[in-house]
């Protein structure tokens, strides 16, 4: 049932050919997009991303159920909430301000609540956002391998945590799910766990530690 | 096939015999020093990657590479690599063309768009702007090195009407790549505006460029250029057997490692990692001439890749055990994986 749904990939950078790469391999359908022209992403998705379609972003998500945005943070004002309205939004952006400079929009709260006020048709889920692109394919792993990592799922709606939950589960990650947007601070820089490749023990821990130590 | 080999330094701050380091500026003396070896044990290419840390103290790697040039005949100088972003592309070219000047026409630059930032905020530049700073620069660049009067306006800096910028080159420009981290969008530009492509690979499978590879040829050939070549950059550490170089590297990779995991997003490193990363699957080049040698002719065979970079060094290593590294690499790696690639 969960792999009917199709998904959408906003970003061919560094991210997001390698979570599409994930999607596929997971069985997912999977449509990519970049700012502009399919055409300029067809050759990066025949050869890094194959069994992805590259589509206009606005074709790609119109088809989709599950939309990932893997886009530099300060590029977001340009998606359009309407676009994305009843859709299942995957945000696995970071706001870094070490990497990617200041941004003022983003400095009051976690960057998921904040991203989830501009599109409130949406459900919001923060995922695939902490796991280093370097890294998120190398580490993934069939249920059950014994070296299976962990990997954060927050949301405020429990029915789209479950869904992006099962779709992190089929990319080669133990979902660990916290129960609010709020909760995801954990997963973002300078949280406990973000940089960090962990197993669900170690992952459970770190959020644990970080809770008790907050007022 | 015409095989290349370097050695890049970001100027990675030396210690002495108790881990003390050593000043910048005896530092980079001895970055003089190491080049200048580099070419006395039969190296290609010497490479000054810019920094502008307390531990890599390296922001004119261009003048040090004078230096160098002026002690040296044969080994080719360049940067790796210049982050173009936050220069302007007529002062980088005017630098390396004096170089090509300087060293009879031994210079070549390697242009990145910045993974290492810190020269954003000294220079004045907003992060958030990176990529159209180095879609823009990196254009002009490629005017530049056609050798002509240019033309050009952007938003980046103030526009060229027909200029005339010195000095000329003697025969032709000097080799001009682009390094990329792991964006397929950044192989694509590369190929579009006609440089060659070295692959910064300094985490996970190497094996995963091979796809980046095979981009960069459709690509060139899709936008109508010519072959050029495909070069792999990586970090790593020779010394006279694996546990050797395992011992003298580990300590100081973990520590440069964490120093920058919270800023860069990577995982603090751990022995277990170590061994991963310089195992045949990773991308660490650690180990005895030998292991050394097996793991570059390996990645070159795999990537479709002619020209292979060494970043040595890590700071806190001592310049002896750099010079030993230098020593073994010039003369037992590259010899050896000339001999593997047949």
């Amino acid at each position: 049932m969960a792999r009917s749904r199709r998904l959408a990939v906003l970003g061919a950078g560094h991210v997001g050919p390698v979570i599409a790469r994930l999607a596929v391999n997971a069985g997912y359908p999977v449509s990519v997009a970049a700012s502009g022209d399919p055409a300029d992403i067809a050759l990066v998705a025949e050869l890094i991303i194959p069994g992805a379609r590259p589509q206009w972003a606005a074709d790609a998500v119109a088809d989709a159920d599950i939309v990932v945005l893997a886009i530099p943070l300060h590029r977001f004002a340009d998606v359009d909430p309407g676009l994305l309205s009843g859709k299942l939004v995957v945000d696995a952006m970071n706001y870094w301000p070490a990497s990617d400079g200041v941004l003022d929009a983003f400095e009051d709260g976690t960057s998921s609540e904040i991203v989830a006020r501009r599109l409130p048709g949406s459900a919001v889920v923060k995922a695939l956002n902490h796991i280093g692109y370097h890294e998120l394919e190398d580490r993934a792993r069939p249920p059950g391998a014994a070296d299976r990592r962990a990997a954060g799922v927050a949301g405020d709606d429990p029915a789209a945590v479950a869904a992006i939950a099962g779709m992190v589960d089929g990319m080669g990650y133990d979902p660990v799910c916290l129960g609010s947007l709020r909760a995801g601070r954990v997963l973002q820089p300078g949280g406990p766990v973000f940089g960090a490749v962990l197993s669900r023990a170690e992952f459970e821990l770190a959020v644990r530690e970080e809770a008790r130590s907050l007022p | 096939m015409t095989y290349t080999f370097g050695l890049d330094t970001f100027g990675d701050r030396n210690g002495d015999d108790a881990g003390v380091p050593l000043s910048h500026a005896q530092t980079i003396r001895n970055v003089v020093k190491e080049g200048v070896f580099a070419e006395q044990v039969g190296v290609d290419f010497f490479g000054i990657g810019e920094h502008h840390t307390d531990f890599f103290p390296m922001p004119a790697g261009d003048v040090v590479l004078a230096a160098i040039a002026a002690r040296t005949e044969k080994i080719r100088l360049g940067s790796a690599v210049t982050v173009l972003s936050s220069d302007d592309p007529v002062r980088v070219f005017q630098r390396y063309s004096t170089l090509h000047a300087i060293s009879g026409g031994r210079a070549e630059v390697i242009l990145g768009r910045g993974s290492s930032i810190e020269s954003f905020p000294l220079f004045g530049y907003d992060l958030a702007d990176y990529e159209e700073l180095f879609e823009e620069k990196s254009a002009l660049f490629a005017e530049l090195l056609k050798g002509g009067p240019v033309t050009w306006a952007g938003k980046t800096r103030a526009p060229l009407l027909n200029q005339d910028v010195v000095p000329h080159a003697e025969s032709g420009p000097f080799p001009a790549w682009i390094g990329v981290g792991g964006n397929p969008e950044s192989v694509v530009r590369a190929a579009r505006l006609g440089f060659s492509l070295m692959l910064a690979i300094i985490g996970g499978r190497p094996a995963r460029f091979a796809a980046y590879s095979q981009l960069f040829r459709r690509a060139l050939d899709k936008f109508g250029h010519p072959a050029l070549p495909v070069g792999v950059h990586s970090p790593g550490h020779v010394a006279a057997t694996d546990a050797q170089a395992k011992a003298e590297f580990w300590p100081r990779w973990r520590n440069m490692i964490t120093l920058v995991a919270a800023e860069r997003g990577f995982a603090i490193p751990t022995k277990e990692s170590f061994d991963w990363d310089t195992g045949p699957d990773g991308s660490l080049y650690v180990g005895s001439p030998e292991t050394v040698a097996r793991k570059i002719a390996a990645n070159l065979r795999l990537l479709e890749a002619t020209r292979f970079d060494l970043k040595y060094g890590m700071p806190g290593l001592t310049h002896d055990q750099i010079m030993t590294n230098i020593e073994l690499y010039g003369r037992q790696v590259v010899p050896r994986v000339r001999e593997l690639l047949g």
